[in-house]
């Protein structure tokens, strides 16, 4: 749609540039004297447009929908999958789904327990530090993509996308970890 | 004319204005009475007619029950989200409206839902503009707080409708008022619209480039406004009051709405005065001062100013901006006067440290109107004026889906640019199952319980199948308006599968439908009766003119039997002030009119340049616009100019 090559470092200038430009086209604002079916076409095409600038401009959401294009099939899962556990963290998750379960039972009992409360603060902190390291680390191969593409080298697009998906699959359980610890501080 | 114009409408919790684009300004209409400002009074007056503005405010003070204001506080709204307004706003609610229904509101003793009131504030407005420009008015664009969910969108939309006019979009508030400060030049930058209304508070940032207005965050609180200051005054009054005298007017409508009204004097005069008097006669006997310093005033208000900071840090987060890289700080809404406000807005965007103040040079009352007034003038055609301008604006709510365990998927994230769409698929449970039930939310929170219901729909017709066999493709579509569209295939099949959607808090189209036919029945009897409220204003302009200048050395230079026909004409016309009699009563002010024309010749002689004059000639202009579509004199002197 905006005519840009699938690198993951790309020009923002320009992509907003193109933006505008199909924008002013689109928009209804500009269709709003045209027919019913004119107007129809405008609506569907500017909510096309928008939702594309959208996970562009998003490096996280541009580099999935690159890596979908790939053929790469995330997991919508919501939850916290056991199965899905990153081995390294098996230790770690375990004590804080223990720690969790406790802080559940005693606000079921309506207790209050500041200890552990402080320390699910501070791991939901230490995995959502985890979350920027990831980000960075997703970030550092976007080169090795781009680079891979540039010379069509199909062993080299394969390395950087297994990479990045791994980074990015990973990423996505430590986000639920975050969220299920950061529902269950706020539920009490 | 080709071309029908289209008008902006500012429809406020406090006052609503109509506006439109004069070659390559927007202007504000006047009221036949000559104000910019309509109130957002609806009152009933004889039979199931109508009162608006302020011709509806007299009742409010002396029969409250028979008159609403800041209606726009539950528009879209259930009765379990208005608990809170209750506590402070005389709404008489019929009692057996259920949760997820709309409401209804009783004046006298009939029942209106909350959008056939605004839609008779619009049908005023409406009236304005075909009196203005003696033509037929039937498109608009209507401003609504950017902070509005789609239930309040909706139910502004039906208003529209039910006045007759057909809405081409809904601009967001504070997005309407960086239109209007975006025509003077060529502007770029990042610039943030804190708008401070009656009834709500919106924070908008927004990013200009080449004509295009592109809003990256808005936020805000529809439940936050100069309303919530005067409760606090009102609190304080009747706090005083049950301790001085021991009465407890909490449950007298007319003494709050005596007490409402000097406490709102009182504030505006806190904004240029370091001290002001609450001075209140109540209805019942008893008479209620009190001094309020604007220390006083400030410590008070604090609280209810402070909820506005984090909306706007909320913003800047979301916008991944820090507050030195706005540019500059629009202040919109009539609470934005307030000196300790525009403290607090400079505060957070750090504007003294950069040398900087907010803007404030359009009038923050009419600013919104006028920016209504230029998309108006967009999506009509354009002009020179507005022909690169662009509105790219956002969704202010997270829009979501409830999943399994109540807890909510969100589909569309709050900021995203609308048009915005998401499609999800949805599959069978159970062997054989034809419907699926799809319950979207609109909002922040992670369970479904904490956001907004915005309907429940039902996937029907689909073809049995196994369980999880059937593919249905829901698509959500946010429009240009923030309004929400759903449609839905099944995939397998292709078929489209039926939506059977049933808002929340919303009217059905047939609901719309009857209700615009129950207003033409009463057209004839609102025309009448409007006709009688203005020309009983004429009379008592004329009335008080006459009362006042009694004193003028004039007065003793007219002849005796000249005093005396003043004299009985002006005691005739007001026992005819008293009556339903129009055509007695237009008579009768035509009569005193003239017979005072002497007089008012004699005064001018006495090289006074004396109100009556004016007031004299405006009650002659007003005569020549009587009809509600009938031009206007001024207007149409200005049509030929432009000629």
């Amino acid at each position: 749609m905006f005519g840009l090559p699938p690198k993951l470092n790309l020009d923002a200038t320009a992509l907003e540039k193109q933006f505008y430009r199909y924008s002013r086209k689109l928009h209804p604002d500009v269709h709003a004297r045209a027919s019913q079916q004119e107007q129809e076409w405008s609506l569907a095409q500017t909510s096309l447009l928008n939702d594309a600038y959208r996970t562009l401009k998003n490096p996280l959401d541009r580099t999935k929908y690159l890596l979908k294009l790939e053929g790469v099939q995330f997991e919508e899962d919501r939850g916290t999958n056991p199965s899905k556990v990153p081995a390294d963290l098996l230790e770690e998750v375990f004590d804080l789904n223990m720690q969790l379960d406790e802080l559940r039972q005693n606000q079921k009992m309506g207790e209050d327990d500041p200890q552990l409360r402080q320390d699910l603060e501070a791991a939901k902190n230490q995995f959502a530090g985890q979350l920027s390291t990831l980000d960075e680390q997703v970030r550092s191969r976007w080169a090795a993509w781009d680079e891979a593409w540039e010379q069509n080298d199909e062993a080299g697009k394969t390395a950087a996308k297994d990479a990045m998906t791994a980074l990015l699959q990973r990423r996505s359980y430590l986000q639920n970890l975050v969220r299920d610890v950061e529902q269950t501080l706020g539920g009490s | 004319m080709a071309d029908e114009r289209v008008v902006g409408i500012d429809l406020g919790t406090t006052n609503s204005l109509v506006a439109f684009m004069q070659s390559d300004k927007p202007v504000v209409i006047p009221g036949e009475d000559g104000l910019n400002l309509v109130p957002s009074v609806v009152a009933l007056g004889g039979g199931r007619s109508m009162l608006v503005g302020n011709g509806a405010r007299p009742i409010l003070l002396s029969t409250p029950e028979r008159a609403i204001y800041s209606v726009k506080r539950l528009m879209g709204r259930g009765v379990e989200d208005v608990v809170e307004e209750l506590k402070f706003f005389p709404f008489r609610l019929v009692d057996d409206v259920q949760p997820g229904e709309v409401l209804r509101i009783k004046l006298g003793e009939t029942e209106f839902t909350p959008p056939e009131i605004s839609a008779h504030i619009l049908r005023q407005l409406k009236r304005n503009a075909e009196r203005y420009f003696g033509a037929p008015v039937t498109q608009a664009v209507i401003t609504v707080p950017a902070y509005f969910n789609d239930a309040q969108r909706q139910a502004t939309k039906d208003a529209g409708r039910m006045a007759g006019l057909e809405v081409l979009r809904l601009v967001n508030e504070p997005t309407a008022a960086a239109l209007a400060y975006g025509l003077d030049r060529e502007k770029e930058g990042i610039i943030a619209v804190y708008d401070f209304g009656g009834g709500t508070f919106d924070i908008s940032i927004l990013k200009l480039h080449e004509g295009i207005f592109e809003v990256i965050a808005t936020n805000g609180d529809t439940h936050l406004g100069g309303d919530d200051i005067d409760n606090l005054l009102i609190a304080i009054a009747l706090d005083d009051i049950a301790g001085d005298t021991g009465t407890d007017l909490r449950r007298d409508a007319e003494a709050i709405q005596a007490i409402r009204k000097a406490v709102i004097e009182a504030k505006i005069a806190l904004s240029s005065q370091s001290m002001a008097q609450i001075d209140v006669q109540l209805p019942k006997g008893g008479h209620y001062r009190r001094e309020l310093s604007r220390e006083q005033f400030e410590q008070l208000i604090q609280p209810v100013v402070a909820r506005t900071m984090a909306p706007c840090r909320d913003a800047l987060r979301d916008a991944h901006l820090t507050p030195d890289q706005i540019d500059e700080v629009v202040l919109v809404g009539g609470s934005t006067r307030i000196p300790v406000v525009q403290q607090l807005v400079s505060e957070v965007f750090e504007l003294p440290r950069r040398g900087k103040a907010p803007r404030t040079e359009l009038n923050p009352d009419e600013v919104v109107a006028l920016g209504a007034a230029v998309q108006a003038n967009i999506l009509g055609g354009g002009s020179k004026a507005t022909e690169d301008m662009l509105l790219l604006d956002v969704t202010p709510l997270s829009l979501g889906i409830e999943a399994l365990g109540g807890v909510v998927a969100k589909i569309i994230q709050r900021n995203s640019t609308i048009p915005a769409s998401a499609s999800e698929s949805f599959t069978t449970g159970v062997d054989g199952q034809t419907n699926v039930a799809i319950h979207v939310l609109q909002g922040e929170r992670e369970m479904a319980k904490d956001c907004r219901s915005l309907a429940r729909f039902d996937l029907k017709g689909i073809p049995p199948m196994t369980a999880g066999m059937p593919r249905i493709e829901v698509k959500f579509l946010i429009d240009a308006n923030g309004i929400l569209h759903v449609s839905a295939l099944e995939q397998r099949s292709g078929k489209q599968a039926e939506v059977a959607v049933k808002p929340a808090y919303g009217l059905t189209d047939e609901q719309v439908e009857s209700m615009i036919l129950e207003s033409f029945d009463h057209a004839e009897e609102d025309i009448h009766l409007r006709q009688l409220v203005e020309t009983r204003n004429e009379a008592e302009t004329i009335l008080s003119a006459v009362e006042k200048h009694r004193s003028h050395p004039a007065w003793q230079l007219l002849e005796p039997d000249e005093r005396a026909e003043i004299n009985s004409l002006s005691a005739e016309l007001t026992v005819l002030k008293q009556g339903d009699d129009l055509q007695g009563l237009r008579a009768g002010t035509e009569a005193l009119d003239k017979a005072t024309h002497r007089f008012a010749e004699l005064m001018m002689d006495d090289a006074v340049t004396s109100a009556i004059k004016g007031q004299t000639m405006q009650s002659a202009d007003d005569k020549l616009g009587q009809g509600p579509t009938a031009p206007h004199p001024i207007a149409q002197a200005e049509f030929m100019e432009r000629k």
